[in-house]
Protein backbone atom coordinates (compact mmCIF):
# COMPACT_ATOMS: atom_id res chain seq x y z
CA UNK A 1 0.00 0.00 0.00
CA UNK A 2 1.12 3.52 -0.73
CA UNK A 3 2.10 5.63 2.23
CA UNK A 4 0.12 8.62 1.04
CA UNK A 5 -3.55 8.91 0.14
CA UNK A 6 -2.85 10.75 -3.10
CA UNK A 7 -0.33 9.61 -5.72
CA UNK A 8 -0.15 11.73 -8.92
CA UNK A 9 0.50 8.55 -10.94
CA UNK A 10 -2.94 7.24 -9.87
CA UNK A 11 -4.64 9.75 -12.16
CA UNK A 12 -3.41 7.72 -15.16
CA UNK A 13 -5.22 4.70 -13.70
CA UNK A 14 -8.61 6.42 -13.45
CA UNK A 15 -9.96 4.35 -16.33
CA UNK A 16 -9.29 1.18 -14.37
CA UNK A 17 -12.32 1.78 -12.12
CA UNK A 18 -14.27 0.17 -14.95
CA UNK A 19 -12.52 -3.14 -14.26
CA UNK A 20 -14.47 -3.67 -11.04
CA UNK A 21 -17.79 -2.48 -12.37
CA UNK A 22 -17.83 -2.40 -16.11
CA UNK A 23 -21.38 -1.23 -16.70
CA UNK A 24 -21.36 1.64 -14.23
CA UNK A 25 -17.80 2.60 -15.12
CA UNK A 26 -18.59 2.76 -18.83
CA UNK A 27 -21.81 4.68 -18.20
CA UNK A 28 -19.87 7.20 -16.13
CA UNK A 29 -17.11 7.70 -18.72
CA UNK A 30 -19.62 8.00 -21.57
CA UNK A 31 -21.52 10.62 -19.58
CA UNK A 32 -18.29 12.41 -18.62
CA UNK A 33 -17.09 12.52 -22.22
CA UNK A 34 -20.44 13.80 -23.45
CA UNK A 35 -20.61 16.55 -20.82
CA UNK A 36 -17.35 18.09 -22.00
CA UNK A 37 -18.16 18.12 -25.71
CA UNK A 38 -18.89 21.39 -27.48
CA UNK A 39 -22.50 22.33 -26.75
CA UNK A 40 -24.43 25.44 -25.78
CA UNK A 41 -21.27 26.10 -23.77
CA UNK A 42 -17.92 25.78 -25.49
CA UNK A 43 -15.52 23.04 -24.41
CA UNK A 44 -13.22 25.88 -23.36
CA UNK A 45 -15.84 27.38 -21.03
CA UNK A 46 -16.58 23.98 -19.56
CA UNK A 47 -12.89 23.42 -18.92
CA UNK A 48 -12.82 26.59 -16.80
CA UNK A 49 -15.95 25.54 -14.89
CA UNK A 50 -14.34 22.15 -14.25
CA UNK A 51 -11.21 23.87 -12.96
CA UNK A 52 -13.22 26.01 -10.54
CA UNK A 53 -15.20 23.01 -9.28
CA UNK A 54 -11.98 20.99 -8.93
CA UNK A 55 -10.81 23.56 -6.40
CA UNK A 56 -14.10 23.71 -4.56
CA UNK A 57 -14.23 19.94 -4.16
CA UNK A 58 -10.48 20.03 -3.43
CA UNK A 59 -9.61 17.20 -5.79
CA UNK A 60 -5.86 17.22 -6.52
CA UNK A 61 -6.28 14.86 -9.48
CA UNK A 62 -8.89 17.16 -11.02
CA UNK A 63 -6.74 20.24 -10.43
CA UNK A 64 -3.80 18.59 -12.23
CA UNK A 65 -6.05 17.43 -15.05
CA UNK A 66 -7.85 20.72 -15.66
CA UNK A 67 -4.76 22.90 -15.31
CA UNK A 68 -3.19 20.81 -18.06
CA UNK A 69 -6.42 20.87 -20.06
CA UNK A 70 -6.50 24.66 -19.77
CA UNK A 71 -2.89 24.98 -20.93
CA UNK A 72 -3.68 22.75 -23.90
CA UNK A 73 -6.60 24.94 -24.83
CA UNK A 74 -4.48 28.09 -24.62
CA UNK A 75 -6.39 29.34 -21.57
CA UNK A 76 -4.30 31.99 -19.84
CA UNK A 77 -3.27 31.83 -16.20
CA UNK A 78 -5.28 35.01 -15.53
CA UNK A 79 -8.42 33.25 -16.80
CA UNK A 80 -7.62 30.18 -14.72
CA UNK A 81 -7.14 32.18 -11.53
CA UNK A 82 -10.35 34.12 -12.11
CA UNK A 83 -12.19 30.81 -12.43
CA UNK A 84 -10.68 29.63 -9.14
CA UNK A 85 -11.82 32.87 -7.48
CA UNK A 86 -15.33 32.39 -8.85
CA UNK A 87 -15.39 28.96 -7.21
CA UNK A 88 -13.87 30.29 -3.99
CA UNK A 89 -16.35 33.19 -3.84
CA UNK A 90 -19.29 30.82 -4.09
CA UNK A 91 -17.75 28.54 -1.50
CA UNK A 92 -17.11 31.37 0.99
CA UNK A 93 -20.50 32.89 0.14
CA UNK A 94 -22.09 29.56 0.94
CA UNK A 95 -20.46 29.70 4.36
CA UNK A 96 -21.35 33.31 4.99
CA UNK A 97 -24.96 33.07 3.89
CA UNK A 98 -25.40 30.64 6.80
CA UNK A 99 -24.62 33.66 8.94
CA UNK A 100 -28.24 34.65 8.35
CA UNK A 101 -29.34 31.38 9.97
CA UNK A 102 -27.09 32.20 12.91
CA UNK A 103 -28.58 35.68 13.15
CA UNK A 104 -32.14 34.30 12.95
CA UNK A 105 -31.45 31.72 15.64
CA UNK A 106 -29.69 34.30 17.82
CA UNK A 107 -32.63 36.67 17.54
CA UNK A 108 -35.16 33.90 18.22
CA UNK A 109 -33.37 32.76 21.31
CA UNK A 110 -32.77 36.23 22.66
CA UNK A 111 -35.29 38.25 24.63
CA UNK B 1 9.40 22.29 -10.64
CA UNK B 2 11.91 23.61 -8.17
CA UNK B 3 13.31 27.09 -8.48
CA UNK B 4 16.83 25.77 -8.98
CA UNK B 5 15.82 23.71 -12.01
CA UNK B 6 14.09 26.75 -13.44
CA UNK B 7 17.23 28.81 -12.92
CA UNK B 8 19.38 26.11 -14.50
CA UNK B 9 17.09 25.87 -17.50
CA UNK B 10 17.12 29.64 -17.90
CA UNK B 11 20.91 29.76 -17.79
CA UNK B 12 21.12 26.84 -20.17
CA UNK B 13 18.82 28.64 -22.58
CA UNK B 14 21.70 30.83 -23.75
CA UNK B 15 23.62 27.91 -25.26
CA UNK B 16 22.85 24.76 -27.21
CA UNK B 17 23.11 21.41 -25.44
CA UNK B 18 26.02 20.68 -27.76
CA UNK B 19 27.93 23.77 -26.60
CA UNK B 20 27.21 22.83 -22.99
CA UNK B 21 28.57 19.33 -23.70
CA UNK B 22 25.32 18.01 -22.23
CA UNK B 23 24.92 14.21 -22.34
CA UNK B 24 21.64 14.65 -24.26
CA UNK B 25 23.47 16.36 -27.12
CA UNK B 26 24.49 12.80 -28.00
CA UNK B 27 21.75 11.17 -30.11
CA UNK B 28 22.61 7.72 -28.70
CA UNK B 29 21.85 8.96 -25.19
CA UNK B 30 18.50 10.32 -26.39
CA UNK B 31 17.64 7.02 -28.05
CA UNK B 32 18.55 5.14 -24.88
CA UNK B 33 16.06 7.30 -22.96
CA UNK B 34 13.38 6.77 -25.61
CA UNK B 35 13.91 3.01 -25.78
CA UNK B 36 14.39 2.47 -22.05
CA UNK B 37 12.37 3.30 -18.92
CA UNK B 38 8.62 3.01 -19.32
CA UNK B 39 8.94 1.21 -22.63
CA UNK B 40 11.60 -1.30 -21.63
CA UNK B 41 9.58 -2.02 -18.46
CA UNK B 42 6.54 -2.83 -20.55
CA UNK B 43 4.45 -0.08 -18.91
CA UNK B 44 3.93 1.52 -22.31
CA UNK B 45 4.05 -0.21 -25.72
CA UNK B 46 6.85 0.44 -28.20
CA UNK B 47 5.67 2.51 -31.16
CA UNK B 48 6.30 -0.30 -33.64
CA UNK B 49 4.11 -2.65 -31.58
CA UNK B 50 1.38 -0.04 -31.28
CA UNK B 51 1.14 0.55 -35.03
CA UNK B 52 1.38 -3.21 -35.63
CA UNK B 53 -1.97 -3.54 -33.79
CA UNK B 54 -3.65 -1.97 -36.82
CA UNK B 55 -1.36 -3.63 -39.37
CA UNK B 56 0.60 -0.43 -40.03
CA UNK B 57 4.09 -1.75 -39.26
CA UNK B 58 6.42 -1.36 -41.04
CA UNK B 59 5.49 2.17 -42.08
CA UNK B 60 6.03 2.63 -45.80
CA UNK B 61 6.37 5.80 -47.84
CA UNK B 62 3.70 6.95 -50.28
CA UNK B 63 4.40 9.25 -53.21
CA UNK B 64 7.01 11.90 -52.37
CA UNK B 65 5.28 15.25 -51.96
CA UNK B 66 7.55 17.30 -49.71
CA UNK B 67 11.28 17.79 -49.87
CA UNK B 68 12.37 19.39 -46.62
CA UNK B 69 15.88 20.78 -46.54
CA UNK B 70 17.63 21.84 -43.38
CA UNK B 71 20.18 24.43 -44.49
CA UNK B 72 21.92 24.65 -41.11
CA UNK B 73 21.52 24.55 -37.36
CA UNK B 74 22.68 28.11 -36.70
CA UNK B 75 19.95 30.30 -35.23
CA UNK B 76 19.70 33.72 -33.57
CA UNK B 77 17.44 32.20 -30.90
CA UNK B 78 17.88 29.38 -28.36
CA UNK B 79 14.31 28.20 -27.76
CA UNK B 80 13.65 25.90 -24.82
CA UNK B 81 11.67 23.40 -26.88
CA UNK B 82 13.92 23.26 -29.97
CA UNK B 83 14.28 19.72 -31.36
CA UNK B 84 17.21 20.86 -33.50
CA UNK B 85 19.24 22.16 -30.52
CA UNK B 86 19.81 25.19 -32.74
CA UNK B 87 21.52 28.37 -31.61
CA UNK B 88 24.16 30.98 -32.43
CA UNK B 89 26.88 28.53 -31.40
CA UNK B 90 25.93 25.87 -33.97
CA UNK B 91 28.29 25.92 -36.95
CA UNK B 92 26.66 23.23 -39.11
CA UNK B 93 25.81 25.11 -42.31
CA UNK B 94 24.93 23.69 -45.73
CA UNK B 95 27.56 24.47 -48.35
CA UNK B 96 26.78 25.72 -51.84
CA UNK B 97 28.03 22.40 -53.20
CA UNK B 98 25.38 20.48 -51.22
CA UNK B 99 22.78 23.09 -52.23
CA UNK B 100 23.64 22.41 -55.87
CA UNK B 101 23.06 18.70 -55.28
CA UNK B 102 19.69 19.59 -53.71
CA UNK B 103 18.78 21.81 -56.68
CA UNK B 104 19.47 18.93 -59.03
CA UNK B 105 16.93 16.85 -57.10
CA UNK B 106 14.42 19.72 -56.81
CA UNK B 107 14.46 20.17 -60.59
CA UNK B 108 13.80 16.49 -61.23
CA UNK B 109 11.58 15.35 -58.40
CA UNK B 110 7.80 15.15 -58.54
CA UNK B 111 7.48 16.73 -55.08
CA UNK B 112 5.06 19.67 -55.08
CA UNK B 113 6.46 21.28 -51.91
CA UNK B 114 9.93 22.50 -51.06
CA UNK B 115 10.34 23.30 -47.38
CA UNK B 116 13.45 25.14 -46.15
CA UNK B 117 14.17 24.99 -42.46
CA UNK B 118 17.00 25.30 -39.95
CA UNK B 119 18.11 26.82 -37.49
CA UNK B 120 17.25 30.14 -38.98
CA UNK B 121 17.59 29.27 -42.68
CA UNK B 122 18.19 32.94 -43.50
CA UNK B 123 21.51 32.80 -41.63
CA UNK B 124 23.05 30.49 -44.21
CA UNK B 125 25.33 32.81 -46.27
CA UNK B 126 24.03 31.22 -49.51
CA UNK B 127 20.37 31.36 -48.47
CA UNK B 128 19.33 34.07 -50.95
CA UNK B 129 21.19 32.45 -53.80
CA UNK B 130 19.54 29.13 -52.99
CA UNK B 131 16.05 30.65 -52.85
CA UNK B 132 16.60 32.42 -56.18
CA UNK B 133 17.74 29.21 -57.85
CA UNK B 134 15.09 27.01 -56.24
CA UNK B 135 12.24 29.38 -57.09
CA UNK B 136 13.09 28.85 -60.78
CA UNK B 137 12.51 25.11 -60.46
CA UNK B 138 8.73 25.31 -60.82
CA UNK B 139 7.85 23.93 -57.40
CA UNK B 140 4.20 24.64 -56.52
CA UNK B 141 4.61 25.46 -52.85
CA UNK B 142 7.93 26.91 -51.71
CA UNK B 143 8.05 27.22 -47.91
CA UNK B 144 10.62 29.02 -45.79
CA UNK B 145 10.31 28.43 -42.04
CA UNK B 146 11.22 31.76 -40.53
CA UNK B 147 11.45 32.43 -36.82
CA UNK B 148 10.34 36.07 -37.45
CA UNK B 149 12.87 37.72 -35.12
CA UNK B 150 15.63 37.15 -37.70
CA UNK B 151 13.98 39.85 -39.83
CA UNK B 152 14.84 42.38 -37.10
CA UNK B 153 18.08 40.78 -35.90
CA UNK B 154 20.31 42.72 -38.25
CA UNK B 155 19.90 45.37 -40.96
CA UNK B 156 20.88 42.87 -43.64
CA UNK B 157 17.75 40.85 -42.85
CA UNK B 158 15.29 43.79 -42.79
CA UNK B 159 14.54 43.34 -46.49
CA UNK B 160 13.49 39.70 -46.12
CA UNK B 161 9.72 40.37 -46.46
CA UNK B 162 10.32 42.00 -49.88
CA UNK B 163 12.73 39.22 -50.84
CA UNK B 164 10.20 36.55 -49.90
CA UNK B 165 7.52 38.37 -51.85
CA UNK B 166 9.71 38.65 -54.95
CA UNK B 167 10.18 34.89 -55.02
CA UNK B 168 6.61 34.05 -54.00
CA UNK B 169 7.85 32.23 -50.90
CA UNK B 170 5.26 30.77 -48.54
CA UNK B 171 6.30 31.98 -45.07
CA UNK B 172 5.67 29.68 -42.12
CA UNK B 173 6.53 31.25 -38.79
CA UNK B 174 6.64 30.14 -35.19
CA UNK B 175 4.40 31.92 -32.72
CA UNK B 176 3.88 29.99 -29.48
CA UNK B 177 1.15 32.22 -28.11
CA UNK B 178 -0.63 35.49 -28.63
CA UNK B 179 0.47 36.75 -25.23
CA UNK B 180 3.91 38.10 -24.38
CA UNK B 181 4.59 35.99 -21.26
CA UNK B 182 4.20 32.58 -22.82
CA UNK B 183 6.10 33.48 -25.97
CA UNK B 184 9.12 34.94 -24.16
CA UNK B 185 9.27 32.04 -21.71
CA UNK B 186 9.63 29.52 -24.51
CA UNK B 187 11.67 31.54 -26.99
CA UNK B 188 13.52 34.14 -24.93
CA UNK B 189 13.02 37.68 -23.62
CA UNK B 190 11.90 40.20 -26.21
CA UNK B 191 10.94 37.56 -28.79
CA UNK B 192 7.24 38.41 -28.59
CA UNK B 193 7.62 42.11 -29.41
CA UNK B 194 10.03 41.39 -32.26
CA UNK B 195 7.76 38.67 -33.66
CA UNK B 196 4.80 41.07 -33.62
CA UNK B 197 6.84 43.72 -35.42
CA UNK B 198 8.03 41.16 -38.01
CA UNK B 199 4.46 39.97 -38.64
CA UNK B 200 3.37 43.57 -39.18
CA UNK B 201 6.23 44.02 -41.67
CA UNK B 202 5.09 40.89 -43.52
CA UNK B 203 1.50 42.17 -43.54
CA UNK B 204 2.70 45.51 -44.93
CA UNK B 205 4.07 43.88 -48.08
CA UNK B 206 0.89 41.84 -48.46
CA UNK B 207 1.66 38.61 -46.61
CA UNK B 208 -1.18 36.96 -44.74
CA UNK B 209 -3.91 39.34 -45.90
CA UNK B 210 -7.31 37.65 -46.40
CA UNK B 211 -7.30 37.61 -50.22
CA UNK B 212 -3.56 37.59 -50.71
CA UNK B 213 -1.70 34.82 -52.54
CA UNK B 214 1.31 35.60 -50.37
CA UNK B 215 0.86 32.83 -47.82
CA UNK B 216 1.67 33.49 -44.19
CA UNK B 217 0.98 30.65 -41.77
CA UNK B 218 1.86 30.43 -38.11
CA UNK B 219 3.12 27.47 -36.15
CA UNK B 220 1.93 26.94 -32.60
CA UNK B 221 3.98 24.71 -30.29
CA UNK B 222 2.77 24.26 -26.73
CA UNK B 223 5.04 26.13 -24.32
CA UNK B 224 5.41 23.28 -21.86
CA UNK B 225 4.73 19.63 -21.12
CA UNK B 226 1.26 19.43 -22.66
CA UNK B 227 -0.25 18.64 -26.04
CA UNK B 228 -1.78 21.15 -28.43
CA UNK B 229 -5.56 21.54 -28.42
CA UNK B 230 -7.77 21.45 -31.47
CA UNK B 231 -6.03 23.33 -34.29
CA UNK B 232 -9.15 25.11 -35.54
CA UNK B 233 -10.04 26.38 -32.06
CA UNK B 234 -6.48 27.61 -31.52
CA UNK B 235 -6.49 29.31 -34.91
CA UNK B 236 -9.70 31.09 -34.00
CA UNK B 237 -8.24 32.34 -30.71
CA UNK B 238 -4.95 33.43 -32.34
CA UNK B 239 -6.73 35.28 -35.15
CA UNK B 240 -9.06 37.09 -32.80
CA UNK B 241 -6.31 38.17 -30.40
CA UNK B 242 -3.66 39.13 -32.97
CA UNK B 243 -6.20 41.16 -34.97
CA UNK B 244 -7.66 42.94 -31.95
CA UNK B 245 -4.37 43.66 -30.18
CA UNK B 246 -1.95 44.21 -33.07
CA UNK B 247 -4.00 44.40 -36.29
CA UNK B 248 -2.16 41.33 -37.61
CA UNK B 249 -3.56 39.02 -40.30
CA UNK B 250 -2.38 35.53 -41.16
CA UNK B 251 -3.80 32.57 -43.05
CA UNK B 252 -3.58 29.31 -41.13
CA UNK B 253 -2.29 28.11 -37.80
CA UNK B 254 -0.45 24.78 -37.66
CA UNK B 255 -0.61 23.19 -34.22
CA UNK B 256 2.52 21.04 -33.80
CA UNK B 257 3.15 18.67 -30.92
CA UNK B 258 6.56 18.95 -29.27
CA UNK B 259 8.47 15.71 -29.77
CA UNK B 260 10.50 14.33 -26.87
CA UNK B 261 13.92 14.87 -28.39
CA UNK B 262 16.87 17.19 -27.88
CA UNK B 263 16.15 20.32 -25.82
CA UNK B 264 12.50 19.46 -25.25
CA UNK B 265 13.53 16.04 -23.94
CA UNK B 266 16.06 17.76 -21.70
CA UNK B 267 13.32 20.04 -20.37
CA UNK B 268 10.93 17.12 -19.79
CA UNK B 269 13.52 15.22 -17.79
CA UNK B 270 14.76 18.24 -15.81
CA UNK B 271 11.22 19.27 -14.88
CA UNK B 272 10.21 15.70 -13.97
CA UNK B 273 7.54 15.69 -16.68
CA UNK B 274 9.01 13.01 -18.97
CA UNK B 275 6.94 10.05 -17.81
CA UNK B 276 3.65 11.95 -17.71
CA UNK B 277 4.33 13.40 -21.14
CA UNK B 278 5.01 9.98 -22.66
CA UNK B 279 1.83 8.67 -21.04
CA UNK B 280 -0.11 11.60 -22.53
CA UNK B 281 1.29 10.90 -26.00
CA UNK B 282 0.52 7.19 -25.84
CA UNK B 283 -2.96 7.81 -24.39
CA UNK B 284 -3.71 10.24 -27.20
CA UNK B 285 -2.47 7.75 -29.84
CA UNK B 286 -4.75 7.89 -32.86
CA UNK B 287 -4.35 5.07 -35.40
CA UNK B 288 -6.11 7.23 -38.01
CA UNK B 289 -3.26 9.75 -37.79
CA UNK B 290 -0.68 7.07 -38.66
CA UNK B 291 -1.59 6.80 -42.32
CA UNK B 292 -0.93 10.51 -42.88
CA UNK B 293 2.19 11.10 -40.79
CA UNK B 294 4.58 13.32 -42.67
CA UNK B 295 7.34 10.72 -43.00
CA UNK B 296 5.08 8.94 -45.50
CA UNK B 297 5.29 11.78 -48.03
CA UNK B 298 8.48 13.63 -47.04
CA UNK B 299 12.22 13.32 -47.37
CA UNK B 300 14.33 15.41 -45.01
CA UNK B 301 17.82 16.49 -46.07
CA UNK B 302 20.40 17.55 -43.50
CA UNK B 303 22.92 20.41 -43.84
CA UNK B 304 25.56 17.86 -44.92
CA UNK B 305 23.30 16.13 -47.44
CA UNK B 306 22.20 13.00 -45.56
CA UNK B 307 18.65 11.78 -46.05
CA UNK B 308 16.10 11.10 -43.32
CA UNK B 309 12.42 10.15 -43.06
CA UNK B 310 11.72 13.42 -41.24
CA UNK B 311 13.40 16.34 -39.50
CA UNK B 312 13.00 14.59 -36.13
CA UNK B 313 14.79 11.46 -37.32
CA UNK B 314 17.46 13.78 -38.66
CA UNK B 315 18.02 15.20 -35.17
CA UNK B 316 18.29 11.66 -33.78
CA UNK B 317 20.66 10.78 -36.64
CA UNK B 318 18.37 7.95 -37.78
CA UNK B 319 19.20 7.94 -41.50
CA UNK B 320 16.84 6.43 -44.08
CA UNK B 321 16.90 2.63 -44.21
CA UNK B 322 17.83 2.56 -47.88
CA UNK B 323 20.86 1.96 -50.06
CA UNK B 324 20.56 5.61 -51.03
CA UNK B 325 21.42 7.66 -47.98
CA UNK B 326 22.83 10.88 -49.42
CA UNK B 327 21.44 13.61 -51.67
CA UNK B 328 24.28 13.11 -54.14
CA UNK B 329 23.00 9.58 -54.84
CA UNK B 330 19.30 10.53 -54.72
CA UNK B 331 17.01 8.10 -56.48
CA UNK B 332 13.21 8.24 -56.14
CA UNK B 333 12.63 4.59 -57.00
CA UNK B 334 15.19 3.20 -54.58
CA UNK B 335 14.06 5.53 -51.77
CA UNK B 336 10.36 4.80 -52.19
CA UNK B 337 11.14 1.14 -51.56
CA UNK B 338 12.19 1.58 -47.94
CA UNK B 339 10.76 1.03 -44.48
CA UNK B 340 10.43 4.17 -42.38
CA UNK B 341 12.60 4.22 -39.25
CA UNK B 342 10.51 4.64 -36.09
CA UNK B 343 11.09 5.00 -32.37
CA UNK B 344 9.09 6.20 -29.38
CA UNK B 345 9.34 9.89 -30.37
CA UNK B 346 6.99 9.01 -33.24
CA UNK B 347 4.09 9.00 -30.76
CA UNK B 348 4.35 12.80 -30.99
CA UNK B 349 3.10 12.71 -34.59
CA UNK B 350 0.20 10.32 -33.91
CA UNK B 351 -1.30 11.96 -30.81
CA UNK B 352 -4.83 13.33 -31.08
CA UNK B 353 -5.41 14.93 -34.45
CA UNK B 354 -1.84 14.02 -35.42
CA UNK B 355 1.02 16.41 -35.97
CA UNK B 356 3.26 17.29 -38.87
CA UNK B 357 5.21 20.29 -40.13
CA UNK B 358 1.90 21.27 -41.77
CA UNK B 359 -0.06 20.83 -38.53
CA UNK B 360 -2.84 18.30 -37.89
CA UNK B 361 -3.12 15.30 -40.20
CA UNK B 362 -6.24 13.45 -39.01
Amino acid sequence: MAKSYYDPADLRKFGKITEWSEELGNKFFDYYGKVFEEGALSAREKSLIALAVSHVVKCPYCIDAYTKDGLQRGITKEEMMEAVHAGAAIESGATLVHGVQMMNKYDKLSM
Amino acid sequence: MTQSILTDLKKAAKKSLKAQKDALANTQTQLEVLNGGLFADGELPYFKDKIAETGQFPLRPKKLEVLQINVGYMCNQVCGHCHVDAGPDRKEIMTRETMEQCLEVIRNTGAHTLDLTGGAPEMNPDFRWFVEEASEAGIKDFIVRSNLTIILANKKYNGLPEFFKKHNVHVVSSMPHYTRGKTDKQRGDGVFDKSIKALQMLNEVGYGMPDSDLRLDLVYNPSGAFLPADQAAMEHDFKKALKADFDIDFHNLFAITNLPISRFLDYLIASDNYEDYMYSLVEAYNPAAVKNVMCTNTISVSWDGWLYDCDFNQMLDLKVASKVKHIKDYNDDVLSNRDIVVSQHCYGCTAGAGSSCQGSVA
